[in-house]
Formats: C-alpha cells, structure tokens, sequence
C-alpha cells in the first residue's frame, strides 16, 4: 500500500507491527498484545487522519493508485458484464469502458472512466481520459440503453477529457456536448457516482444523471487544482490553495445542492478496503434505483432537466 | 459446452458426411497449410485445429450452430424477377444463376430461419458465400426485408449473418437499390424496439458493409473476418501504399471502432445469447407502460450515431 505524505505517522506504525508480526510466529505471547494495540493505536489514527482532510489531501485521496476503479466495481457489482466497443466512426476507446450487464438482476448499461492499475493498462486505457471516440462510445451506449430501457449507472473516474491536437481535430468538445445531451434525452434512470476524480467536461458527459453521488474523498471540479493554481495564481505551487478555493470535496458539492449523496468510505479510505467500499456503492445504487424505477419515463426527463436548471439556488453556509 | 456436444456437433458431422465425396475428406487450411480431415473440421465447427483459422460456414450450418438446440424453421425467399437485366458477360446471368442453384441447392445466397436463441425468440437471415460470392441482389434485398418483418410480426430479435462480397453486378442498378432496401428493414425492426445484431462473418464487404451490415445495435464478428467497404487490392492500387497487418479484419475493425465484440466461434452462440438476454429483459418501470424513446424517430439514434 503506498502511504501518502500526510500518512507518515501510519506508515510508521504499519512498519512496526509488521516487524512485529514476524517475530510473533516465533512464539512469544505479549508480542501478540503489543500488534493488537497498535494495530488500535493505526485505527484511531487513521479514523483522525481521515475525518478532517483538508481538500488538498483529499486530491491525492482521491487520485491514490490503489483506490477501486471503474473496473474494480463493475466485476463486483455487476454480473453478465457484456463490454461494448467502438463509436462506429474512428477508434475504440478504452479510457471508457461500458457494456450491458446486470446490476442485482436488473438488466442494465454500465460505463465508466478506467485509469488502469499498472503501467501497461494505464496506457491502455490512457490514464482514464477519453478521447472524442470514447464520448460518441458513451452516446451510443445510452442511446442502446433507452432503446432497450435499460438504466444507466455511469462510474465517473478521470483527470478530464484528454488534452490533445487530433482530439481537438476530431471535436472532443462536440463529442463532450453530444454526450451531456445523450444523458438528457435517455428516458431511462441514470445514476453516477463519483468513485474518484470528477475532471470537468470529461466527467459531466457521463454524470448528468438523475441521481449523482460521490464517496466521501472523491472529488468533483472545473478543472484540476494544479491547472487553476497555475493559470490563477500563476504557479502550480498553488495547488492546494485551489483546491480549497474550489470547494471540490464531497461535502460542498452536496451542500452546493451539485451532488445527491454522499457514500462514506472505511476508515482509512477506499482504497483499504475496496469490499466494503464497493458494498456501500452498491447499496446507494440500489437504493437510487428502486426509487428512480417508480417514475414515469417521461418524468424521469422532465426531473432531470429541472434538477439541473435549479442548480445554483444554494450556496454555502 | 454441452450444447455443442450433445447437438450441434453430431449434427453437423451429419451434414457434412451428406455432402463429402470419399476422395474429398482432406481439406487444406488456407492459412497454415495444415491437412484437416473434414470429419474432425466438422466437428470444431469449421475452425482450423490448428492455427485457430475460422472457415466459412454454410448458412445452414451457421442456423445450426447458433439456434437453441440446432433447431429452426426455415422460411422460402421471396420469388423476384429473375435476370431483369438480360444481363451477359462472358457468360449469360441466367446461366450462372441455373449453376448456382444447382450447386447449393437453394433459390438465392440467403437463408432465414427462426427459432429461439437463448431461449429468446429470434430471426436469423444467413448468407451463402458459395452462392456466386454471397452477393446481393433482388432476392437476398427482399429475403432481408421478409425476414425483419418476420422479427417484427413475431416480435423475435433480428440477426443477420452476412457473408458477401457485395452487390450482385449482374442486376445492375436494381442491387444497387437493395441498400436503401435493406437499411428500411432493420429501421422496421428497430422501429419495433427489437433487438437487430449483426454477426460479421468473412467476409463482409462492399455494399453489403454500406448498409444493413454496419447499423446494427450490437456488431458481433468473427475472428479473423474479412470486413470493408473497398477491397483492399482497389485500395492498395488506388494510394500506392502497402496496407497495414491485419487491415480489414475483424480485430482491426474493433481497434477502429467499427465492432464491438470479436468472438472465437465457439463462443459465438453465448455471445448472442447474453447480449439478447441483456437488450430483451429491460424493467417495467414507470408503472408498466410502454416507455417512448427520445431517441427513436427522424432524430433518433441514427442520427445520433451516424452524425
Ligand atoms: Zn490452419
């Protein structure tokens, strides 16, 4: 587990009861006493650690490489996962990655932003930052799924749509727009959560959704905290002002009325314990679900459209 | 796979020991060079041992390998003016189609079956590649069209297999139409909020690819396949370039977008069967009403997806 800066103190701990753990399979009794109680002592810590975040913190949260991807999620909580690929114009792109599975049974259409775990499938799927092909893959998902009525959960994980010269040539902000409208027009129940890094245009496109939740250190935002520090302080040094500023962190986006739910990661974040992560996901979803079901299509639209037309009305207390 | 042991595979043996001549039971794979009994071909569903090499297959067999247990009703084509044209090259039209029909035993280059897949009710429309190339004139044009309707009318998925080189030259113009011909089918079948899979067989090209062919929901393609619109000796000719390795194959499509599954054969069936399984258990949400699409009509999802 890589430990991040501010995790110091823990990193310490977890060497110790490590180099501890070793010489209690060597027979002596209070060794084991001495792991449980710092073992207790990481608990606490972490729980500490972890219950005030600053904003900046919960940037590289948000971004550790260990968290559960959009892929870590969908082989827990779907079955029956059918990957779909392709645009049907240029490329597939596997920044994206979606199909048809089933979520408790339910038929459905999951999508999401993948960043990949090591450097190999990092590259596949280009750090999770989809190019124009992979937007016009997520329209065409969504438009399969409300021919099919299908609901649509979209797992939203990614720095922003890729930066780049033939992304730009082919209308990555066409392919963006296009997608935003896709969600809109869907007369099927859409619901995103937020598993880690919400990077603007390249997130809204697949999170304009009827019921948008974020884990409690993901974070949601216009643009990166190294890209405003740099344009609006002039140095990316600035960073964790920005991300203060920007008020990204779960807890203002809901009070912001941005985000519907907030789903509360274990101690220590996500990434230390993905099952119980994923368990909770899976319950928010779920329960997102059952009550979305229960609409009428047509409301389902004309809530969607309302929801984010209302958007700005609350500010921050 | 059990159901592959227990029903498709005896069957097809069947099939092929019907047809083989004795001094024909050794087959050279096409790829590897590799001398295959056709017994043992027959049995890995025309699959090279191998180097994995999918080898065509008759539609009849393809109806086999894909319905729920090999089984299907087989439907008649339609009956179409034959040889419109009074067309002649170094061979008259007319001549060549008694020949064809003589060799494959049947009207024209499709067949359309129905039966279940997955226990889903489904329509299946095969191309005969051996039946002058699979091409596509009045009759695989209406064969296309009777076969959507028989989806819509039976409320079954719609899958078509094509395996052609393209439009039939020899009915000029009148091929040229079964394009728009064939797009209205499919549009019918999707306009019913029926599933419409294509399964891409080798090859798939010309103006079979530049239409029913490439509008599919789900594009389900063999390994290996032949699929374009240009032939690629046209290509290379015309840009004086190499092309690249594996241009035009199944693979390549999907790198480009263009399919969303590639299957080895064996898998074929389930892969079909999962994806129907998918598109045909949508919620009764809403209270049970039948939900409108934004995406359906004149700005519908074609649009949406074809820019
Ligand atoms: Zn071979």
């Amino acid at each position: 587990m890589l430990n991040l800066d501010f995790e110091q103190s823990i990193a310490e701990l977890e060497a110790k009861k490590e180099e501890l753990s070793r010489v209690s399979s060597s027979g002596e009794i209070n060794i084991a006493d001495e792991v449980a109680r710092i073992e207790k002592k990481i608990e606490r810590l972490l729980k500490d650690t972890y219950a005030k975040l600053t904003p900046a913190q919960k940037v590289q949260v948000a971004r550790h490489p260990n968290r559960p991807h959009a892929k870590d999620y969908i082989d827990a909580l779907f079955t029956d996962f059918q990957p779909l690929a392709g645009d049907r114009h240029y490329a597939e792109d596997a920044a994206i990655i979606g199909g048809l599975a089933r979520f408790k049974g339910q038929a459905v259409v999951v999508m999401g932003q993948e960043r990949g775990h090591d450097t190999e499938s990092r590259v596949k799927h280009n750090f999770g930052m989809a190019k124009p092909e992979g937007y016009r893959k997520a329209q065409r998902l969504m438009a399969l799924a409300d021919r099919f009525h299908l609901p649509i959960i979209t797992l939203v994980d990614t720095a922003g749509a890729f930066p780049g010269v033939q992304a730009e040539e082919r209308g990555q902000a066409e392919a963006i727009a296009k997608s935003i409208e896709s969600c809109l027009r869907a007369a099927v129940p859409i619901i995103s959560v937020v598993i880690g890094e919400g990077g603007s245009g390249g997130a809204i496109a697949i999170a304009t959704a009827d019921r948008v939740y974020m884990l409690e250190h993901a974070i949601y935002s216009v643009i990166s905290p190294e890209g405003c520090a740099s344009i609006l302080w002039r140095s990316a040094a600035n960073a964790a002002d920005a991300a203060a500023a920007l008020r990204l962190t779960a807890q203002d986006l809901k009070q912001l009325g941005v985000i519907d739910g907030i789903i509360e990661e274990p101690v220590g974040g996500a990434h230390r314990d993905p099952a119980t992560i994923q368990a909770a996901v899976s319950a928010m979803i779920d329960a997102g679900l059952q009550e979305l079901l229960s609409r009428h299509p047509s409301a389902l639209k004309a809530e969607r459209r309302q929801k984010f037309l209302a958007m700005g009305s609350k500010g921050l207390s | 796979m059990n159901w592959l042991s227990n029903f498709v595979r005896p069957k097809i043996r069947a099939l092929v020991q019907k047809r083989d001549v004795p001094d024909n039971l050794w087959l050279k794979c096409s790829n590897c060079d590799a001398m295959l009994f056709q017994r043992d071909l027959a049995a890995n569903m025309q699959v090279c041992q191998h180097c994995g090499h999918h080898m065509r297959l008759s539609p009849t067999e393809r109806l086999e390998l894909l319905f729920d247990e090999g089984k299907y009703t087989e439907h008649p084509l339609p009956k179409v003016l034959a040889d419109p044209l009074k067309f002649r090259d170094q061979k008259r039209y007319a001549d060549r189609m008694k020949d064809a029909v003589a060799k494959q035993g049947r009207s024209d280059a499709l067949v359309i079956g129905d039966g279940t897949i997955g226990g889903i009710p489904t329509v299946i429309a095969a191309f005969d590649f051996g039946f002058m190339g699979g091409s596509m004139g009045m009759a695989v044009g209406d064969g296309i069209v009777a076969a959507a309707q028989l989806a819509v009318q039976k409320k079954a998925a719609f899958v078509a297999v094509p395996s052609s080189g393209g439009a039939r030259m020899q009915e000029g113009i009148l091929s040229l139409m079964q394009l728009p011909r064939t797009v209205i089918a499919v549009e019918q079948v999707k306009e019913a909020g029926l599933p419409y899979i294509v399964v891409l067989a080798d090859p798939t090209t010309g103006g079979v690819t530049a239409s029913f062919a490439m509008l599919g929901d789900v594009h389900i393609a063999e390994r290996g396949a032949l699929i374009g619109f240009a032939g690629a000796r046209v290509i290379e000719s015309t840009i004086r370039e190499t092309l690249p390795e594996g241009f035009q194959r199944a693979e390549y499509l999907m790198d480009h977008g263009m399919v969303d599954i590639v299957v080895h054969r064996k898998d074929l069936r389930d892969t079909l069967a999962r994806v129907l399984g998918l598109l045909m258990s949508g919620p009764k949400f809403g209270g049970g009403k039948k939900v409108e699409s934004a995406f359906a009509g004149p700005h519908g999802a074609t649009q949406i997806v074809l820019r």
